[in-house]
């Protein structure tokens, strides 16, 4: 955030969307660039390297998880997937991709405009419905963790989790917790991290039971 | 067999074949010897066509000519030399109606059917060489040996080339058929010692058979394959019925509501938010049953709770578990929860989040709308008190509700699974 604006790429393969998107988008953003599918979005991300993309989880051509896949390593763009869609193997397939974070299309426009900032200063944004999947995801088992360092999530982050699934605003929960709002921000990332990283047994179950590689 | 082969290719000829029926429709056709779809030198085509019948009638009487003693191959040699040879721009308009089939078989001559042909007549040549009445027992095998030859001209060439494999395979194929029929046939005819007669009619025969599998088998495989095709095609059309009833019953419906209530902005966003959560629930969830499992439940009861007071509700599970009586009355609390803070909180949405861990459950219902005081509440009022509270507290249960005029209502139901 700041004083310099972000600079953000938005794919998405519904025009309208799009239209809609920047219309509510607040001051503190520049939109540089949008795309409509996959191979665009892969030229025009390439070309502008923006702070942040607004990356649809549904495109034709493969899919958000396709952009990920083949920007992987070659821009220092950060990702926040955004979709209509609730399954879990999508949002988590993303995530797990490499996207900071996932919004579902409801959310209003400052709420975007204050996601695309935390994404855009290297935090993770996670929506209620991320954060109770993530949740269920890593839920207490009695099987020990192979890398207990990236298969458990600790005590305090999950209650942070639970109060985003709670839909707790970030400053909220530190109020909540007595903490910090920055510290909020490490849980989270903290908790991002494990997910994109943690081959946690559980999750992979967990993750093929809903259809998720 | 053969004969039912053949009418059937006649129902079926227009469309497969524009070459062969052309004669019907337009004015006889000079005789030509055809450029396009011939097997040698395009006689049997080109009378086809001027006669009016089918090439594979006039192919097959060449044939059985040939057979008796060689008077086809004389017939065949003075058409070849006598009647001139099709041009090509009147091979374009005889075969108007087929240019994709005319571009194929105009350069290409199907050298499997070629193979065929000329196994049956080599056939039917070495049957008068054979020795006495036992050779009879070869005609079932040589009517055989035609209607497979009938059969594998009757598939156009598209679908030879799509089930038969690679076109190399088809020859291998056909030239290994072949090889067997006259093995067979030669080796019959070597031996014609009366004692050893009927051993190497047997082996002539069975070798014949064989010949004839290979030419048979690429029917056969395109029958089943077709049989397959049509049971895959009628799922998926069964699929699409369903989708479409489902969408009409569903979407369109909603549609026709939103526009006969297009003045009403929040009938609009009610229907069309309700629609929204049927449509999610029918493509993403696990068909659950909300009288069985407590996630569902809580969803179901969002829904009924959003449809009638209007106000988005965001659900969020971790968990599951089966229903049960005490979660049931929990479900209850919440869902009194929910109608209160929509009713009453003036926020433009509910958040709802139902926790399972083990045999705890927990559900919160929060709203940021305007709060109230608790204490402020009249001792008479059901709604917090009798609704929440004191249903949480006759099922072993507690309900701890927070709020503040201006801070927004959060109400925490916790119990333990029966």
């Amino acid at each position: 955030m700041g004083e310099a604006m972000t600079r953000v790429v938005l794919v998405d393969d519904h025009q309208m969307f799009r239209t809609g998107v920047k219309a509510e988008l607040g001051g503190g953003v520049e939109i540089v660039g949008e795309a409509g599918d996959v191979d665009e979005a892969v030229a025009v991300i390439r070309a502008a390297e923006p702070d942040v993309v607004l990356l649809d989880v549904h495109l034709p051509g493969g899919g958000g998880i396709e952009v990920l896949r083949r920007l992987h390593g070659a821009v220092r763009s950060r990702f926040l997937a955004l979709s209509v869609s609730d399954a879990a193997e999508d949002v988590i397939g993303v995530v797990r991709g490499g996207a900071r974070g996932y919004v579902t299309k409801t959310i209003s426009g400052p709420e975007l405009t204050d996601a695309i900032g935390r994404v855009a200063d290297g935090d993770a944004v996670f929506s209620p419905r991320l954060a109770g999947f993530v949740l269920d995801a890593f839920a207490a088992t009695d099987a020990p963790a192979v890398d207990p360092e990236l298969d458990q999530i600790t005590q305090r982050e999950r209650d942070v989790l639970r109060l985003i699934a709670r839909g707790y605003a970030y400053k909220e929960i530190a109020r909540e917790l007595f903490i910090s709002v920055k510290t909020v921000e490490t849980h989270v990332s903290s908790v991002l991290r494990k997910l994109q990283l943690s081959n946690r047994h559980e999750l992979s179950r967990w993750a093929a039971a809903r259809r998720l590689v | 067999m053969g004969t039912a082969a053949v009418s059937e290719r006649d129902a079926s000829g227009p469309a497969a074949t524009g070459a062969d029926t052309g004669g019907r429709e337009r004015p006889v056709p000079r005789l030509e010897r055809a450029a396009s779809g011939r097997l040698v030198a395009g006689v049997c085509r080109g009378l086809a066509a001027h006669l009016g019948v089918d090439v594979l009638v006039v192919r097959a009487a060449f044939i059985l000519l040939m057979a008796a003693s060689g008077l086809g191959l004389a017939a065949y040699s003075a058409f070849w030399v006598l009647v001139p040879r099709e041009t090509t721009a009147e091979a374009a308009d005889t075969l108007a109606g087929a240019p994709a089939e005319a571009a194929r078989s105009g350069s290409r001559r199907d050298w499997g059917q070629l193979l065929a042909y000329a196994a049956v007549a080599l056939g039917l040549l070495a049957l008068p060489w054979g020795a006495g009445f036992v050779q009879w027992a070869l005609w079932p095998f040589v009517i055989g040996g035609i209607g497979a030859a009938i059969l594998w001209q009757q598939a156009d060439r598209d679908q030879r080339q799509r089930w038969v494999l690679p076109l190399r395979q088809r020859w291998l194929r056909s030239l290994l058929g072949l090889l067997l029929v006259v093995g067979g046939i030669g080796g019959f005819v070597a031996q014609k010692v009366d004692a050893g007669q009927a051993r190497s009619v047997v082996i002539a025969m069975l070798i014949i058979l064989t010949g004839v599998a290979f030419i048979v088998t690429p029917w056969v495989v395109r029958l089943w394959q077709d049989l397959d095709a049509e049971r895959h095609e009628r799922i998926r059309s069964q699929e699409r019925a369903e989708l479409a009833a489902h969408i009409h019953d569903s979407v369109l419906h909603t549609l026709t509501l939103i526009q006969r209530n297009a003045h009403d902005t929040r009938e609009v966003q009610r229907l069309a938010r309700s629609q929204e959560r049927t449509l999610r629930t029918w493509l993403y969830q696990p068909r659950a049953d909300p009288d069985q499992t407590f996630a569902a439940a809580i969803r179901e009861a969002a829904g009924e709770v959003e449809d009638d007071h209007g106000v988005p509700i965001e659900v969020v599970c971790v968990g599951d578990t089966a229903l049960d009586e005490r979660l049931g009355s929990a479900l209850q609390a919440a869902r009194e929860a929910m109608v209160n803070a929509a009713k009453y909180a003036e926020a433009p949405s509910v958040s709802v989040y139902a926790e399972v861990e083990g045999d705890e459950i927990a559900i919160f219902v929060r709203d940021r709308g305007k709060g109230f005081d608790l204490d402020q509440v009249p001792a008479d009022r059901m709604g917090v008190r009798g609704s929440i509270i004191g249903r949480m507290e006759r099922n072993g249960g507690k309900a701890t509700v927070r709020t503040a005029p201006g801070e927004g209502t959060e109400v925490r139901l916790e119990i333990r699974k029966s």
